[in-house]
């Protein structure tokens, strides 16, 4: 795949970038470039297309907490299995294995703090092999994704070839 | 009351306002007006570079340096065009470090050229060399370049311009605001005519890092040409460096003692802590060159596609950051056509005539904005083009 490093890191900075438009900037054809795309989706190197939403700026009330979880693995349930258990749930918005003083970093949502605790309380924790959790509110977001939050886009370069 | 504009000098006085300001200075204030007009790089200045001149400044490097720069600076100068160009300059007498590109263009200038002495300048171009001409007491020659040569200087229009006044050829490429470029068989060829003359040239090579399609050659490596030429290059274009005012001016040893000479009283040195930065830029800033590059190219490929898409003519672009497209089919003067263009669809993009006579008929539209931003511009001019044909 010749353009496959390029479409990536093109897709990565706007997912709504069409098959033309990366071909217009690559110098390649629609064709070529709609077939690259589409061989890396079904290699799933592509998994998905997401828009970044500031969700502050919604009436959706919105809570994010980051959990760190130490975890025992059981017999026959090593670390992926337990981590596919928890990524089951939809409200899990990310779920990373770590390296360090705990075992899974898992991003959740919710609408409200008490529906994150209760998930922690009734979901997470009874989980027989985990051993201890640690929940911590985030309380707002400056960047998320590569994307910066309220960027301030004011352009203050004049033209200055004027006299 | 003093009535100051009797006491301007002569020379001040012959160069005349364009309308450019006014233009812009409209732009500035109009709601939700968006402009494709400005000459510099929309990245910031890498990281590593800008700690470079926070840390000379921590340090107390606070002081002139020599008249010359900094040693270790020309020194990577030096290096950095030799590996490019495989050319030998003298750092300590052939390389001067000056304040952008913008000082050793005014110096050369007025280093050279004597009143009634002539001054050829293919046009269109950046608009600095013919007021510095005329400010220096020379006679401005404009030489005449057209999108059927894609822009480029040909040896024809140059033996055209040629008289025996003729002191100094200003070759402007990689060109604002065609984006044109010379590959070494042309400038072999424009060396042909001033070869057997004492014609000097004045390279404005400030964006020679910025080409898409083959390696710039410096008009320095055509046979015989580095004895008669001044190179002007720079960091504002290729590091994203243009608050930073730091650029340089080489050439034979002789041909920099008046240049330097001018400098030394002028300006004393360049800026230190641009001087400590621009250390950081030529050792580390390959990577960060090469990444702005990449940009560029692809949103000068996605413009001049949509620009021909819209039914413009568009020259291909193969240097600096400007698209120069014609829009003679619409029949309309490139400022009625900016003017239009800015009241009904609150694009502003840059009259070619700004440039030069020869630029009537074309705009520029430059592309060191954002794509988001390119594409929202594209899509009102898209809107106008289609407004006028109804
Ligand atoms: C062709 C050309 N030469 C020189 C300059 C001046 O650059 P500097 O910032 O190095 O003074 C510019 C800036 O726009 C330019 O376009």
């Amino acid at each position: 795949m010749k353009y496959k490093e390029k479409i990536l890191a093109m897709l990565d900075q706007d997912g709504r970038m069409t098959a033309a438009q990366i071909a217009r900037m690559l110098g390649a054809t629609e064709q070529e470039i709609q077939q690259e795309i589409e061989t890396l989706e079904n290699e799933n190197v592509i998994l998905g297309y997401k828009a970044v939403i500031d969700w502050d700026k919604t009436s959706d009330e919105t809570v994010t907490a980051q959990i760190e979880v130490r975890i025992t693995p059981q017999k026959g349930m090593g670390f992926d299995e337990i981590a596919r258990q928890i990524c089951s749930y939809p409200q899990v918005q990310s779920a990373y294995l770590m390296s360090g003083g705990f075992d899974l970093t898992i991003i959740i949502t919710g609408h409200t703090m008490r529906e994150i605790s209760q998930f922690v309380s009734e979901n997470l924790a009874p989980m027989e092999s985990v051993v201890s959790t640690a929940t911590h509110f985030i309380m707002k977001k400056y960047k998320d994704q590569g994307v910066v939050y309220d960027p301030s886009t004011q352009d203050t370069r004049e033209v200055m070839i004027t006299w | 009351m003093v009535n100051y504009s009797e006491l301007y000098s002569e020379r001040v006085k012959i160069v005349k306002p364009s309308g450019i300001r006014k233009f812009f200075d409209i732009v500035a204030t109009m709601d939700g007006a968006i402009s494709l007009g400005v000459g510099e790089p929309d990245f910031e200045t890498p990281w590593q570079i800008r700690r470079a001149g926070i840390t000379s400044l921590e340090k107390g490097k606070t002081f002139y340096t020599s008249n010359w720069g900094l040693a270790e600076l020309r020194a990577e100068i030096a290096n950095k065009i030799e590996q490019k160009h495989g050319l030998s300059y003298d750092p300590d007498k052939e390389i001067l470090v000056t304040v952008g590109g913008s000082e050793a263009i005014d110096n050369t200038i007025r280093a050279f050229v004597s009143v009634g002495d002539e001054v050829l300048i293919p046009e269109p171009s950046f608009v600095c060399y013919t007021p510095l001409t005329i400010m220096a007491g020379g006679t401005p020659v404009t030489v005449p370049t057209v999108a059927e040569d894609e822009f480029k200087l040909t040896p024809e229009r140059l033996r055209a311009a040629i008289t025996p006044k003729t002191k100094l050829l200003v070759l402007p490429f990689p060109n604002n605001p065609t984006g044109a470029i010379m590959n070494r068989k042309e400038l072999e060829a424009i060396a042909e005519v001033i070869r057997d003359t004492n014609i000097l040239v004045l390279s404005d090579e400030i964006y020679c890092d910025l080409t898409y399609e083959g390696e710039h050659v410096c008009f320095a490596e055509i046979d015989g040409m580095r004895e008669r030429t001044i190179v002007v290059g720079g960091f504002s274009k290729s590091y994203a460096m243009t608050g930073w005012r730091l650029g340089w001016a080489m050439g034979p040893r002789e041909m920099m003692a008046p240049v330097c000479k001018i400098h030394q009283f002028g300006i004393m040195s360049a800026p230190t802590t641009a001087q400590f930065a621009g250390i950081e830029a030529i050792r580390s800033g390959d990577a960060d060159v090469n990444r702005m590059r990449t940009q560029y190219d692809m949103r000068r490929r996605y413009l001049v596609e949509e620009l021909r898409n819209m039914g413009l003519d568009c020259f291909e672009p193969m240097g600096a950051f400007y698209v120069f497209p014609s829009i003679k089919d619409t029949k309309m003067t490139s400022e009625e056509f900016c003017n239009r263009l800015l009241e009904e669809q609150k694009v502003a993009v840059v009259p070619g005539n700004a440039f030069g006579e020869s630029g009537e008929g074309h705009v520029r539209i430059s592309y060191s904005y954002s794509m988001a931003h390119l594409k929202e511009a594209m899509r009102r001019m898209r809107a106008f083009l289609e407004s006028i044909k109804n």
